[in-house]
């Protein structure tokens, strides 16, 4: 009963939407949708997708072999710096390149910025799947006569070709629903349409028919994701111990893969770091500076805090449901919750506004309608953290505790909850850094007058106040630093199996 | 002490029955094994023993008492049945010495009975190490101390050895064996691996699906098994045609003495290899045959035997050096009398 509360908030701004799009009417909506710029908005989200996707592939994979495969000096470091990326929130990449080339703006600009911040999607998996793979398949390729680039495109990538789908797949559904990239290098994608149609224009319908295209478009891309999940199940390995695969010597070639690797990490860490850098002298020292980012830090740290909660309180039975008892009602709850995790933040924020107003007014306004729209966006990402914990006490356990003589408070309180509450914690702790940097939802539903450190970021940037926008920017790096080091430590990068 | 009375139980899971009447009964102090093939229902036999799984029909005493069936179901906690998983199941967050005090009340932790439990399974001075820093086999030994602190009515072992390495099972088995004694405890063992059933257990209880075939002392198993399928599960067998007729059946190997069937016909005869005596020439009482393979297993070898009418049999042998080659022409005799079965 529970879980279903927790999907019912998760796909009430989806359902709301089309209820709301409906009202429209079907000559309005055709009217809305046969125009030239919605076909314009199409071809530039998708070809921005299909350009940014094929750009991360190619910088994934190809850093994941190197690091994982090949006798690369220093891959250790190398392997940290490529997952770096996932700590800098497209908006704050933006910002820095546009506050490094001032005017930068247009499709390729924001390619290039949102392939720098989206790469480690496909690195990581791709990463941990090289590392898993069997090598007794590339070591049977090669003893039936395959040279070892045969054996790298015939083997190798296929391995690998569920983990790079689910990584690209993911690049792309980010690329859609990317809203503070493409809005600060001013590139019109359907996320700045419908905002803009919202924010500026007071044009409702329009911005409703414009959500609704690109949840059909985020739908398209997460059948594919099935699909090809579906189709990795037959790439699963046979038993058998795991054992690294022998390295690669690279010999010379080393050098221009070195360089090659540290163009990249110069690019995505390097410029928005020195850019960060110079104008935060200049950004701090304004007068009222501390005193406006010690206001926005604490706004955010509010605004997450009751996200978070939220959050977590909706995802506890959901997960708990997923670990414990998995069955086809669970799958379906599972993936409604993640079909609302592709939801854009803008198209959440903004069903949610009209849910606010036409549905429950008491919480128009407040910080409860944000922190339900933070529950909608990251309940994936709790529900994840949630059922991972409810491993870490399974059945069994409970099971000797109980044939030992505790009653079922006694083994709840000696042994479920002492192995779980940490991976709970660590959920919440996740959920709540992922709220602090929220742009568009934020952006869209924050109670009037409240500025948090994510809007006051936007508010200076559009108005060319780089100087001021910097110290918002370099919090909220810092803040997002802290998952991502998790994430990076968990996918066993750092696990020294060198031979 | 206690004894465990089992009466008709059944098990079902939706279509599937896992336990199809079991009758059964576990002498107070003994160790018992149920013995099976994978899928013949000895995992949910001990969690129905456990109370993780309610009864279908029929009952479970303990020590005259119901535990389980006619509508009651006194839950797993208060039935005083200690659990032995497979994989040991540690609680990874407390140390051996908290593994073990965990099903003891709080005067009895501070007592010494942890440390008495401790030096039964010969894990003396372990008890700060945490469950990571242990062997599996160590890890195994703290489970089951884990399962006797608390002085249980009854300890169930679900193949607590299947998940080590074969040199370290067959210390580890008799340990365990010896621990469960010196604390006076009841003992099931569910086990589908005979060999470990025959040397630890008291007594054998063979299952299949989700029924008693036979109970009894390991060498009445062996020795007198019910029917041929127990007799090739839990050993070597050598299978004959045979005619019986006044306690003695005429068989391929001559005539020897039988018990069982008591009626005359036609008849299953059964051998153990190491009845199956080679000798290097034809006597009176042999009959000839011919060399066909060699197992040789280390402590004693299978000689595979084809007779002149065409019978494959197999003897077992302690010298494998000595004995005659592939292809030679030998002469067999049998000693002792043969179990046999109505054909």
């Amino acid at each position: 009963m529970a879980s279903t509360a927790a999907v019912a908030v998760a796909v009430v701004p989806l359902a709301y939407l089309g209820v709301r799009t409906a009202e429209a009417g079907l000559d309005r909506i055709v009217a809305e949708l046969w125009t030239g710029r919605v076909a314009w908005l199409s071809l530039r989200s998708l070809g921005l997708a299909a350009v940014v996707t094929s750009a991360c592939v190619l910088l994934g994979v190809g850093s994941a072999y190197l690091v994982t495969r090949t006798d690369l000096p220093g891959r250790r470091f190398f392997a940290v710096l490529a997952a770096l990326p996932l700590a800098v929130p497209t908006y704050i990449a933006a910002f820095a390149w546009v506050s490094a080339f001032d005017g930068l703006a247009g499709f390729w600009p924001a390619a290039l910025v949102l392939t720098l911040c989206s790469y480690p999607y496909v690195f990581l998996p791709v990463a941990a799947a090289l590392r898993g793979a069997d090598p007794a398949q590339e070591e049977v390729s090669r003893s039936l006569g395959r040279g070892g680039w045969q054996t790298f495109t015939r083997v190798t990538l296929r391995q690998i070709r569920p983990a790079t789908a689910a990584g690209a797949l993911l690049v792309a559904l980010y690329v859609l629903s990317d809203f503070g990239a493409v809005a600060i290098l001013r590139t019109d994608t359907f996320t700045r349409a419908i905002f803009v149609a919202f924010d500026l224009g007071f044009d409702r319908t329009g911005a409703l028919v414009l959500s609704s295209v690109l949840v059909l478009l985020t739908l398209l891309l997460l059948t594919g994701e099935t699909v090809t999940r579906r189709r990795g199940a037959r790439y699963a390995r046979l038993g058998g111990a795991r054992r690294a695969a022998a390295r690669l010597r690279l010999g010379p070639a080393r050098w221009p893969a070195l360089a090659g690797l540290l163009g990249v990490a110069a690019l995505a860490l390097g410029v928005p770091a020195v850019s960060l850098a110079r104008r935060l002298v200049a950004g701090v020292s304004r007068p009222g500076a501390l005193a406006e980012v010690a206001a926005a830090a604490g706004n955010s740290l509010v605004l997450a805090l009751a996200g978070a909660a939220l959050t977590m309180l909706l995802a506890l039975p959901l997960g708990l449901l997923t670990a414990r008892a998995p069955g086809p009602l669970t799958t379906v709850l599972d993936r409604l919750a993640y079909l609302s995790h592709a939801l854009p933040g803008v198209v959440v924020g903004l069903s949610l506004i009209f849910f606010g107003i036409n549905v429950a007014y008491p919480l128009y306004q407040t910080t409860w309608l944000l922190a339900l729209a933070y529950a909608t966006l990251f309940l994936p990402l709790a529900v994840g953290s949630v059922a991972g914990a409810a491993a870490q006490a399974p059945p069994g356990l409970e099971e000797v505790a109980r044939s030992l003589g505790r009653g079922p408070w006694g083994v709840l309180r000696t042994v479920t909850l002492p192995l779980t509450l940490p991976g709970i914690g660590a959920g919440a702790a996740l959920v709540f850094l992922t709220g602090m940097k929220e742009l568009p939802a934020t952006l869209l539903l924050r109670p009037t007058g409240t500025d948090t450190l994510a809007t006051e970021l936007w508010t200076n940037t559009a108005v060319g106040a780089y100087a001021a926008a910097t110290p918002y920017a370099a919090l909220l790096v810092v803040i997002s630093a802290l998952p991502t080091w998790l994430l990076v430590a968990r996918s066993g990068l750092l696990d020294k199996d060198d031979r | 002490m206690s004894e465990v009375v089992l009466t008709g139980v059944v098990k079902r899971y939706g279509p599937v029955t896992a336990l199809d009447g079991v009758d059964l009964t576990v002498p107070a102090g003994e160790l018992t094994a149920v013995l099976g093939p994978s899928g013949c229902g000895k995992t949910t036999l001990l969690r129905c023993l456990a109370g993780f799984e309610r009864l279908d029909a029929g009952e479970i005493r303990l020590d005259g008492r119901a535990v389980a069936g006619g509508g009651r179901h006194v839950p797993t906690h208060r039935r005083r049945i200690a659990v032995v998983p497979q994989e040991g199941a540690l609680f990874p967050h407390l140390s051996v010495a908290a593994n073990i005090g965990y099903g003891l009340d709080r005067a009895a932790r501070r007592g010494d009975r942890v440390d008495e439990v401790l030096a039964l399974v010969g894990l003396a001075g372990y008890g700060d190490r945490m469950p990571h820093q242990l062997s599996g086999g160590q890890q195994q030994r703290v489970a089951v101390a884990r399962a006797l602190a608390p002085r249980p009515s009854l300890v169930l072992l679900d193949e607590p050895f299947s998940a080590l390495d074969a040199g370290l099972r067959a210390g580890l088995r008799h340990d365990i064996r010896e621990a469960l004694r010196a604390d006076g405890a009841t003992g099931v063992l569910v086990t589908h691996d005979q060999g470990e059933a025959l040397s630890v257990a008291d007594r054998v209880v063979v299952l299949r699906a989700g029924r008693v075939v036979q109970a009894g002392p390991p060498t009445t198993i062996y020795r007198e098994p019910a029917d041929p399928w127990v007799a090739g599960f839990v050993g070597d067998a050598v299978l004959l045609p045979a005619v019986a007729e006044a306690g003695s059946a005429r068989t391929p190997l001559g005539a020897i003495p039988i018990t069982g069937a008591s009626s005359s016909g036609a008849v299953t005869v059964l051998l153990r290899p190491e009845q199956v005596r080679i000798v290097p020439s034809a006597r009176p009482g042999t009959v000839p045959a011919t060399v066909l393979r060699h197992d040789f297993h280390g402590h004693d070898a299978l000689v595979g035997l084809r007779l002149a009418d065409g019978t494959r049999i197999t003897a077992r042998i302690l010298d494998d050096a000595a004995t005659a080659p592939v292809g030679a022409d030998v002469a067999v005799r049998v000693d002792g009398t043969a179990r046999a079965w109505p054909a």
